[in-house]
């Protein structure tokens, strides 16, 4: 029998249709609002730059076209460095430094993760290893290595130049990160393939090489490139050591014509070798998002 | 009856405080088939592992072709190149195709050339009706088809003996069947298996030897026609009333 309730219940006739303040959000009418609102707010923080107090102060020091070109190209006759050559001391230090980063990542995480005996105080040093370079900011890992290894004054490792001082530094703070993302990406392997493996008699060595790294490096690839994204970003920290990269030629410029556009500058070139990294990132990842929604 | 080639003595098995096996003894002939059988968390699929070293027994001893696999110079990896294990999850590899899941085995753990093992996989593949399909990836194969890829990848190493672990539980019920088929196909030709499952059917159909446990003990053991048709304990009656 049917009970009472249930039978009102079911006699009634929904209806679908959205409230009316919910309506103007709904098909193309979307398109207007997504528009109207895009325009009002990126609109309103330009009218904000104009029309600030000090706004045709900051377009002069900041913007300033000439002097922008000026700090872009430089002057070697006046000591005026060139950001734009500066920048090439920020590009081979990060291309440098990612080389390395992802074989030291790579070791360290292999180092933490084997089981054997033998490797145990490799262990126990890659573990330390971690905790201190993700501890210590990146700064002062400059500033420790860069005045301190020159004091040391070992042959060779004493006498390279501050920019070298900064590539290890960098090496030597993003390895602990990449290990970590590295190990996090063989976790990610599924247990049961590493049975298989296994199973199959495959040596330990082998069923890392064949069978979980192959699989890591899929889900790996986007948080690494986040890290390379930031890697590039704190090469600006050279200049603390002195080293004339893009942002300290813009400081240079700075302190000598009372300008700071130079700084505009670098910012814009490091957004032009950072943007297109972002990008690609953003569409690996949303690349593998589909594949594993029309997997499952 | 052909010579014993795997020998459990009172296993024992603990994780942490649960003891998960509690003093097994077994015997497998060459060319027989063993079905365990007994309720999910009984200690099937733990006396698998542990006859393939995936985990190390706290008591008793497994001796396999003569030689105690609880001796510490035994080498696990060489133990499992002779015991195939295939698993309830079918864990394919699905970094590689389906030609090159069957060819890992023994060219990276047998270090066998690819060009000798080649046709060999291509055979098995044939045997299973997926020489076609060698070259495409697991995921475009159905679960049945992927298990079947998964026996066919066990038997590449040539395996004395084939540990299989609730083969067809991950399945769907219409797709059991080819499973069940290539394993009694397996039987026929003299496989020797060692199955835990929960077809009772099958189990009935291949083994010569059912083993019920419980709880991690062996409750009793004997030939299907024993144990289906006249079981002696009460627990054994319960639990295939309860499957039936």
């Amino acid at each position: 029998m049917v009970n009472e309730t249930d039978a009102r219940l079911s006699e009634q006739t929904p209806s679908f249709f959205a409230p009316r303040r919910k309506q103007l959000l709904l098909g193309r009418r979307a398109i207007v609002a997504s528009t109207l609102s895009t325009v009002l707010i990126i609109g309103g923080l330009f009218a904000v730059f104009l029309l600030a107090p000090g706004g045709a102060t900051v377009r002069h020091f900041f913007f300033n076209p000439h002097d922008m070109w000026q700090s872009f190209v430089g002057d070697h006759r006046d000591a005026l460095s060139s950001v734009g050559l500066g920048l090439l001391t920020n590009i081979w230090v990060f291309l440098v430094a990612e080389v390395f980063v992802l074989t030291f990542g790579l070791a360290i995480a292999w180092t933490r993760m084997t089981k054997s005996p033998v490797l145990m105080p490799f262990r126990i040093l890659a573990i330390i290893y971690s905790d201190v370079f993700r501890g210590i900011p990146v700064l002062l890992v400059f500033l420790l290595i860069g005045f301190g290894v020159p004091a040391l004054q070992i042959t060779f490792i004493s006498n390279q130049s501050l920019a070298v001082y900064g590539c290890v530094s960098l090496i030597l703070t993003y390895s602990a990160y990449v290990a970590e993302v590295f190990r996090a990406g063989i976790y990610s392997v599924p247990h049961g393939q590493l049975l298989a493996a296994r199973s199959l008699g495959l040596t330990n060595a082998t069923t890392m090489r064949r069978v979980i790294l192959p699989q890591a490096v899929r889900t790996v690839v986007p948080p690494l490139l986040n890290d390379f994204i930031s890697l590039q970003k704190d090469t600006a920290l050279l200049s603390i050591l002195g080293v004339i990269e893009a942002v300290q030629a813009g400081t240079i410029y700075q302190d000598l014509r009372f300008n700071s556009s130079g700084l505009v500058v670098a910012s814009l070139l490091f957004l032009a070798m950072t943007i297109p990294l972002t990008r690609f990132t953003d569409s690996l990842v949303a690349r593998d998002r589909t594949r594993r929604l029309a997997s499952s | 009856m052909n010579e014993v080639i795997l020998e459990l003595d009172s296993v024992v098995k603990r994780f942490g405080d649960n003891e998960v096996l509690r003093g097994i003894s077994l015997n497998l002939h060459r060319h027989e088939v063993v079905c365990l059988i007994g309720a999910s968390g009984s200690g099937k699929s733990t006396l698998l592992r542990c006859v393939n070293l995936l985990e190390t027994i706290d008591g008793g001893t497994i001796t396999l072709f003569g030689q105690s696999l609880t001796n510490v110079r035994v080498d696990p990896d060489k133990v499992r190149r002779h015991t195939g294990m295939v698993f309830q999850s079918f864990n394919l590899f699905p970094h590689l195709t389906v030609l090159e899941n069957v060819l890992v085995g023994p060219v990276r753990a047998l270090k066998r050339k690819r060009s000798d093992v080649h046709d060999e996989a291509m055979q098995l593949l044939d045997r299973i009706g997926l020489r076609e399909r060698s070259d495409e990836y697991p995921d475009r194969l159905s679960g049945g088809q992927q298990q079947r890829v998964a026996i066919v990848r066990s038997l590449a190493m040539r395996p004395a003996l084939l540990l299989l672990d609730e083969v067809t539980s991950a399945l769907d019920p219409s797709l059991v069947g080819e499973v069940l088929d290539l394993l009694r196909d397996l039987a026929h030709t003299g496989t020797t298996m060692l199955i835990a499952t929960h077809e009772m059917n099958f189990a009935r159909d291949v083994a010569q030897q059912v083993v019920y446990l419980d709880g991690g003990v062996l409750v009793e053991k004997g030939t299907p026609q024993e144990i289906f048709s006249n079981p002696q304990h009460e627990s054994t009656r319960l639990f295939l009333e309860r499957v039936r």
